[in-house]
């Protein structure tokens, strides 16, 4: 049998990538005795115990309720405000169009780090510190315009006489939105979400400043329980295994577009 | 398409404007009303012009945070940019093994980035990590905790295991728009691999791995969570990069004042990185479609 080179450059590359998250799924399931103890490479002492400790202790597994409800708001927000303003640049110009669509992307590009503070006086001065809202619309900052960029391009591909047509049939533009365009671009709205649902999951610097407890990410309950209790290292694998399933789960639907995701809409 | 002049598009982009200017003017007037005073607390607040900038421009820390950053900008780019065309190469074309492959290299980029630091914060230990386990059992002196060199390589090679993926699946995504008959064209010409490489798909995959490129260089030159949770910016400041810093100087000191004066140089140079971005951009838009 012949061996062909790209498939073995293809299997050393995706043995780099998984041998990290194997190593962090292999601890997940080690006693901590096992983990500090002996060196193993996979679990000789087989326990859901790490699982167990964050799957009944509500300080652990609200963090994942937190994070959910704080992601489907935004996603919502985000999906709501981006698909008239996508139609709106795909099918028209207007005044002060093009340094509009720019300055959407500057927000995309705009680091964390800058509105860490000024959001945290923000959401202070608002009382909204601590609330799953308060995150919501922070994450809009960089969600908002990618979205806007991904529908647009999506939108895009839909023939304007489509459109036409629907007005001359005497649909009404809401009623031709979403009856007959929005159907249309399914796939793309799909895609959108799924961009912002991923960005907002992954977001740590701004969740974390923004909450302090009923509103806590998991992301941030991770950094804090390790620091508390020193050395857990069993749930703290667990734990990270857990934030991941989430996305593995939904990335399978959107495999095909998840490039034309990154690229804004571009590909 | 031809588009049509209609000012009342402005209703349709309206609560898109409305929440980002909420979002992001906002708390951009903020950092401009710190940078500009100096406060003691209390709300009260004294006019300090522009003596912030003055000490930024000036400070020995952030030119270093601004050069450690710079250079770690590049290398990433120097090797993903390679390393994610030459995967994209050799990706499958179709079927189930192509599916297979798009899916498990996206995994990384679905991981939360403190997670992706806790990953490999564990897998390099030396004690319990596979990685920093087998370095120590084949007799590399390898501790990322204490040896600057180490801590580098670390977060090189974490950022190249995160976002590597992403340069190849843009990368792939132009290749699989090249028709079959160029590559049937090439093959009557007897053309090299390497003359079908530079002349048919590289120019091909221009426009992706311009959104590539930029994209990974502005991601990394914020990039914040990853190091901190390995490294914590050190040992020492080895690895601080500039957001690092700018969230040590604003949330841990409190010194408002420069860190406002130093989000507005950062704020600026990436307005004007993204500037020239969206040009050359739009630019290849309309060659397109021409």
């Amino acid at each position: 049998m012949r061996i062909r080179p790209n498939a073995v450059v293809m299997t050393i590359y995706l043995l780099f990538l998984l041998i990290p998250i194997y190593w962090l799924v292999g601890m997940s399931l080690k006693t901590n005795t096992e983990i500090t103890g002996a060196f193993t490479l996979w679990p000789q002492d087989l326990t859901f115990r790490n699982y167990r400790v964050i799957l009944t202790d509500p300080s652990w597994y609200m963090g994942y309720v937190n994070s959910m409800i704080y992601v489907t708001m935004n996603v919502v927000i985000t999906i709501t405000v981006a698909l008239p303003a996508a139609y709106a640049f795909s099918r028209y110009s207007f005044m002060g169009d093009k340094h509009l669509f720019f300055w959407l992307l500057t927000n995309r590009m705009a680091p964390p780090a800058v509105f860490a503070l000024p959001f945290f006086q923000l959401y202070s001065a608002m009382n909204l510190i601590d609330t799953h809202i308060a995150v919501a619309l922070a994450h809009c900052l960089f969600n908002v315009p990618l979205a806007v960029w991904i529908l647009e391009g999506f939108m895009r591909g839909v023939p304007k006489e489509i459109d036409e047509t629907a007005y001359i049939d005497g649909y009404s533009f809401p009623r031709f939105f979403i009856r007959i365009f929005m159907p249309l671009i399914a796939s793309g709205i799909g895609v959108a979400a799924f961009f912002c649902f991923m960005f907002s999951w992954v977001e740590l610097l701004l969740s974390r400043t923004l909450t302090t407890t009923d509103a806590k990410p998991i992301a941030a309950v991770m950094t804090r329980t390790v620091s508390a209790s020193g050395m857990d290292w069993g749930v703290l694998a667990a734990a990270g295994v857990l934030t991941i399933v989430p996305g593995a789960l939904v990335i399978y639907f959107v495999r095909n577009y998840i490039a034309k995701g990154f690229a804004l809409g571009r590909v | 398409m031809e588009k049509t002049q209609n000012n009342k598009a402005w209703f349709l982009v309206l609560p898109v404007l409305v929440l980002v200017a909420f979002s992001a003017i906002l708390p951009l007037m903020t950092v401009v009303n710190y940078a500009f005073n100096d406060t003691f607390g209390q709300n009260e607040f004294f006019w300090a012009g522009i003596d912030w900038f003055e000490e930024m421009v000036t400070s020995d820390r952030l030119h270093q945070a601004l050069g450690r950053q710079v250079i770690f900008s590049l290398i990433i780019l120097a090797i993903e940019v390679p390393l994610g065309i030459f995967i994209a190469l050799n990706m499958p074309k179709k079927g189930f093994w192509a599916s297979f492959c798009l899916v498990l290299m996206a995994l990384p980029l679905l991981i939360p980035f403190n997670v992706v630091g806790t990953i490999w914060q564990i897998f390099g230990r030396v004690d319990i990590g596979l990685l920093g386990h087998t370095l120590a059992a084949m007799g590399v002196d390898y501790n990322y905790t204490n040896d600057p060199l180490d801590a580098w390589i670390t977060v090189i090679v974490m950022d190249v295991w995160h976002w590597t993926s992403l340069v190849a699946l843009l990368a792939y995504a132009g290749l699989q728009s090249i028709p079959q008959a160029y590559y049937q064209a090439a093959r009557i010409d007897q053309a090299t691999r390497w003359s079908v490489f530079r002349y048919i798909e590289l120019p091909k995959m221009k426009g992706v791995l311009l959104i590539a490129v930029l994209l990974r260089f502005m991601d990394s030159f914020m990039i914040y969570t990853e190091p901190f949770v390995v490294t914590g910016g050190g040992p020492g400041n080895s690895t601080t990069f500039l957001s690092i810093d700018l969230a040590k100087m604003a949330t841990g000191q409190f010194d408002l004042g420069p860190a406002a004066a130093f989000s507005i140089m950062y704020f600026l140079v990436i307005l004007l990185i993204s500037w020239v971005f969206y040009t050359v951009m739009t630019n290849l838009d309309r060659e397109e479609t021409r």
